[in-house]
């Protein structure tokens, strides 16, 4: 490997007391990849992306996102990441550019900046004209399409979403899912969870996670061959059901 | 430092776009200065007084006319037993009972040597005692007086003459005394609350995720977040300060720039003090119930309602670490005294002291990881 | 329905900061009240000039510190210093001995004494230099055997309920009140807006439970806290305190009772018209909380306040119940003394009642 990985998790461990909820993850993200993150609710998929953003901290094990250590440069690893969290996380009594201002501002870019990237993001999804409505009046769907370009707002060189498309309509799905390939084609890693099987296929790799360990780590396409399966809801199945006996 | 104003222009939005937040910046202290200054008083007028008068002489007479003249004093009734009269205090419709024996005038007169009966309801302690001491005086008042007739001469002269002289408040106004605490008051609850809600509703909403994984340092989350309410808690005591003066006619005796300088010390104190409670929280309730609770004893202890220097020692020991005390002591002494900085100097120096501490604990306790 | 009570038990018992409100709060506030927190004045301090240092001013003087009452801070060598001493704030009354006290007493007859006293603080102003005067006085007395005067009135004073004074009998039944009130009406109130924020309310409504299970369901751990919380304040004042009760247990139990369920009513009257949690706590703070401990006469005798605040006072539930407790504890009277406190009560928890219950079924409706 010559080009330096976007993320690289070597033996990640997090325990709660005596609950594993991470049990020796081993993987890496190439620059550029979208990377799918699946499991069942409570699989350990939030837990190992919080610990990738610095929100929480590892028990034990060696993290590199964006070529910087996660429990000793957390400040670096933050100038070069996204997130968008599973709840929705922007400011419903400011105005669409308040938001953009403000993250624009504490991620440090400088006024012009803001006010390209503000313009730039908000014509893309077709806001151009609402810029000074309150966010509070934007329908739901909309929000997260305007979560995902404030967490894409400072260029960083990987993004995490944590379960994105949660209670969003399909077509509104699938708008989100041609931002996320625009933002890849830009050279942006996206790092997304998600439990919408149809969504896997979106992915470039998937890493199915069962009860804490990843079960699976590979291509769609490979697993779906390789566990004898038409689509990902039946990989998904064939490994759960494995598990079960 | 640039991130630190893109905090304080979204916070002040914020604050500013809240319906409820105009009007309560400007309705609470135009509430709590009218309302607690005329609620908030040990005077005792209008003490509602049942003569018992058993003597029915022209002398007894005089007496109670003393009471009814007494601006302290309304006489509620008449009766003829003391039975009858204990009967209103146990219903609780008058709070004193003054029975003239029979024989009142005839011993004036012939053994100079009479006596009354004068019954307080006492629940209320220290109302009894000044109840009792209004009582004495107007009675030894009227003795002083009959003895002058007596003796006929013109004046009768005490030893040593008395003069008393009340300073700052001649009047003896209580509310020239409660409105600089009330004004304390009014800062520390706005200061406090609005800082204690403020980063935990953050975390209600989730919002507070989205700034913990972007570069931003403690210290300027921190300082984003209270530099907004200590703004507006300075503009509150401005705002206080200029009904006081229009509403009450109280001026500030000393000077109003020492004034603001010991106030955005002592702020620093109540909005770390909100800050920690919000970062040792999860829920707005939560939040509410410990500031209410350290509120209620800082508030009682203060010296506000009632003078710091009748507690225990262990109780002034205690309020050492009250930053309340400190700052009502001081207002008072600004605008009343017009004292000057080295006249409270430690005063200054302990509430430094706790700025200080408060905000490196919130600083301190404030994670940005779990 | 039994285990809907012990749901509601187990969010009220899970947060150690609750508890901290609800059994710390109780405890602190009379502690404080009875040890602390005093209107008394003992130990002020005061400051002497005296210009003559003579026989008579070094008496009165001595006799002026032995009372108890004050504390001498400062010797003072003049006047221009008076000023200085009061703006440092530790001395609230100088007395000044005019020059040559004693020898303008025997010259003349009468000497002057000065009372100067910081009226900053008119309370303390006020009792201090009434204080002095008494003592002063008294020495006066002594000194003038020729001006002895022919008729003295002897006054026997007579305190009824509370011979010593003790501050803890006026608090007492004010803090009982204020933290049911806290506890009844604030915490109902918060909790009920807390499900409907939540979109929980939704689903106890569709649940085959009636409403008045529901409603019940939410206030029974209510009641039983408040009683607790009632009984460890009663139980506080009566051992720590040696406050009394005079009348009977009984009757204080039951009238604690309706006046929980009054407040409780009042609670979810105030969670019927609040939409979120933080609506209701601020109704619960300035329309319960504030007027509650300021205008029940809990603190500060309500007949001396303007005739506006005190005809606001009859309608604050407080004000009734406090007149209650006191009637029973201090004066050990019987129902014939109060049933119209008691009716009033009553008649505020039907109102509630029938309110929130209007509201309810329009809502529904």
């Amino acid at each position: 490997m010559d080009q330096i990985q976007a993320i690289e998790v070597h033996n990640l461990v997090k325990k709660f007391g005596n609950f594993v909820a991470n049990d020796n993850l081993n993987f890496s993200v190439g620059q550029g990849e979208i990377f799918g993150f699946l499991g069942a609710n409570g699989a350990g998929k939030t837990t190992a992306m919080k610990i990738l953003c610095g929100l929480s901290k590892p028990t034990s094990g060696k993290i590199r996102v964006a070529g910087y250590d996660v429990t000793r440069q957390p400040d670096k690893v933050k100038k070069n990441i996204g997130y968008m969290s599973q709840r929705f996380s922007l400011y419903n009594d400011l105005t669409l550019k308040e938001n953009f201002r403000f993250f624009g501002g504490i991620y440090g870019l400088s006024a012009s900046e803001i006010k390209n990237r503000t313009v730039q993001l908000l014509d893309r999804l077709g806001l151009g004209n609402d810029s000074g409505k309150l966010l509070s009046s934007i329908p739901a769907g909309w929000k997260q399409k305007l979560a995902f370009s404030v967490a894409i707002m400072h260029q960083p060189r990987i993004v995490f979403l944590d379960e994105p498309t949660g209670g969003v309509d399909p077509i509104t799905r699938r708008q989100f899912w041609d931002l996320i390939y625009e933002a890849a084609a830009e050279g942006i890693t996206v790092f997304v969870t998600t439990h919408y099987m149809d969504e896997a296929e979106y992915c470039q790799r998937v890493c199915i996670m069962v009860d804490g360990r990843i079960d699976a780590l590979d291509t769609p396409g490979n697993l779906k061959t390789n566990h004898h399966a038409a689509n990902m809801h039946e990989v998904f199945l064939k490994l759960a059901r494995k598990k079960s006996t | 430092m640039t991130r630190i104003l893109y905090i304080l222009q979204k916070e002040f939005i914020q604050v500013l776009r809240d319906k409820s937040m105009l009007p309560m910046i400007l309705f609470i202290p135009v509430l709590q200065l009218l309302i607690l200054s005329y609620t908030a008083t040990f005077e005792i007028r209008n003490i509602r007084l049942v003569v018992c008068d058993l003597d029915h002489s022209s002398e007894s007479r005089e007496l109670a006319g003393k009471f009814k003249g007494s601006s302290f004093y309304n006489i509620v009734n008449y009766v003829q037993s003391y039975d009858e009269g204990a009967e209103w205090l146990k219903k609780g419709t008058a709070e004193q009972l003054l029975v003239i024996e029979p024989g009142f005038a005839k011993n004036i007169i012939h053994t100079g040597d009479a006596s009354v009966l004068l019954t307080t309801d006492a629940i209320n302690g220290s109302a009894a005692s000044l109840m009792n001491a209004y009582g004495t005086s107007i009675i030894n008042q009227f003795g002083r007086e009959m003895a002058v007739t007596a003796t006929g001469s013109a004046q009768l002269r005490e030893a040593l003459r008395i003069e008393p002289q009340f300073w700052y408040n001649p009047e003896l106004d209580y509310k020239t005394y409660m409105v600089p605490g009330i004004l304390v008051l009014l800062v520390t609850i706005i200061g406090m609350f609005l800082s204690a809600m403020n980063v935990v509703r953050e975390k209600e909403t989730g919002t507070i995720e989205q700034i913990n994984v972007t570069p931003i340092r403690k210290y300027q989350f921190m300082t984003g977040k209270l530099l907004p309410f200590w703004i507006i808690a300075l503009f509150e005591l401005a705002f206080g300060l200029l009904i006081a003066r229009v509403v009450f006619g109280i001026a500030v005796a000393g000077s109003i720039p020492l004034l603001f300088a010991v106030a955005s010390v002592y702020l620093l104190v109540v909005l770390g003090f909100g800050l920690l409670v919000s970062t040792i929280t999860d829920t707005m309730q939560q939040a509410m119930f410990i500031s209410w609770f350290f509120m209620v004893i800082f508030i009682l202890m203060s010296g506000l309602f009632t003078p710091v220097e009748s507690m225990p020692d262990w109780a002034q020991w205690v309020n050492k670490a009250n930053p309340l005390a400190y700052f009502i002591k001081i207002n008072r002494m600004i605008m009343l005294k017009g004292s000057g900085f080295s006249d409270f100097s430690g005063l200054f120096f302990g509430l430094v002291f706790y700025a200080i501490l408060t905000l490196s604990l919130a600083v301190w306790r404030y994670r940005k990881t779990t | 329905m039994k285990g809907f009570i012990y749901k509601e038990f187990l969010h009220i018992f899970r947060d150690p900061r609750t508890m901290l409100i609800l059994f710390g709060m109780p405890i602190v506030q009379v502690l404080l009240f009875g040890f602390a927190i005093t209107n008394e004045i003992n130990n002020a301090g005061i400051a002497i000039l005296d210009e003559s240092k003579d026989e008579m001013s070094i008496a009165l003087t001595d006799k002026l510190l032995a009372s108890g009452y004050f504390t001498l801070k400062e010797n003072l060598r003049s006047r221009d210093e008076i000023e200085a001493v009061f703006r440092k704030g530790n001395t609230s009354l100088v007395v000044v001995f005019e020059p040559q006290f004693s020898s303008r007493f025997i010259r003349e007859g009468q000497a002057a004494v000065q009372l100067i006293a910081d009226a900053s603080d008119p309370n303390t102003a006020h009792l201090l230099s009434v204080f002095a005067s008494g003592i002063i006085r008294d020495f006066s007395g002594d000194i003038s055997i020729i001006n002895k005067p022919p008729l003295t009135i002897r006054i026997q004073t007579n305190m009824l309920y509370n011979p010593e004074l003790k501050g803890v009998f006026m608090f007492v039944p004010g803090t009982i009140t204020v933290l049911l009130m806290l506890i009844s009406a604030m915490m109902t109130s918060i909790s009920i807006a807390k499900e409907k924020e939540m979109g929980t309310m939704e689903v106890l409504l569709v649940s085959p439970l009636k409403t008045w299970q529901i409603v019940s369901g939410k206030v029974v751990p209510y009641i039983l806290l408040s009683f607790i919380n009632a009984l460890i304040i009663l139980l506080l004042a009566y051992t720590v305190f040696a406050m009394p009760l005079r009348g009977s247990l009984l009757l204080l139990l039951a009238e604690s009772i309706l006046f929980i369920v009054m407040a409780l009513t009042m609670g979810i009257f105030i969670s019927t018209i609040s939409n979120t949690q933080q609506q209701a706590m601020l109704l619960s703070m300035f329309a319960l909380m504030l007027p509650t401990i300021l205008l029940s006469g809990f603190i500060f005798p309500v007949e001396n306040m303007p005739d506006a605040l005190q005809y606001l006072s009859h309608v604050m539930p407080s004000k009734w119940f406090i007149v209650i407790i006191k009637q029973i504890m201090l004066k050990g009277l019987g129902i014939t003394y109060f049933w119209k406190e008691t009716l009033i009560l009553a008649l505020m928890t039907a109102f509630f009642l029938i309110m929130s219950i209007r509201k309810f079924n329009v809502r529904l409706a």
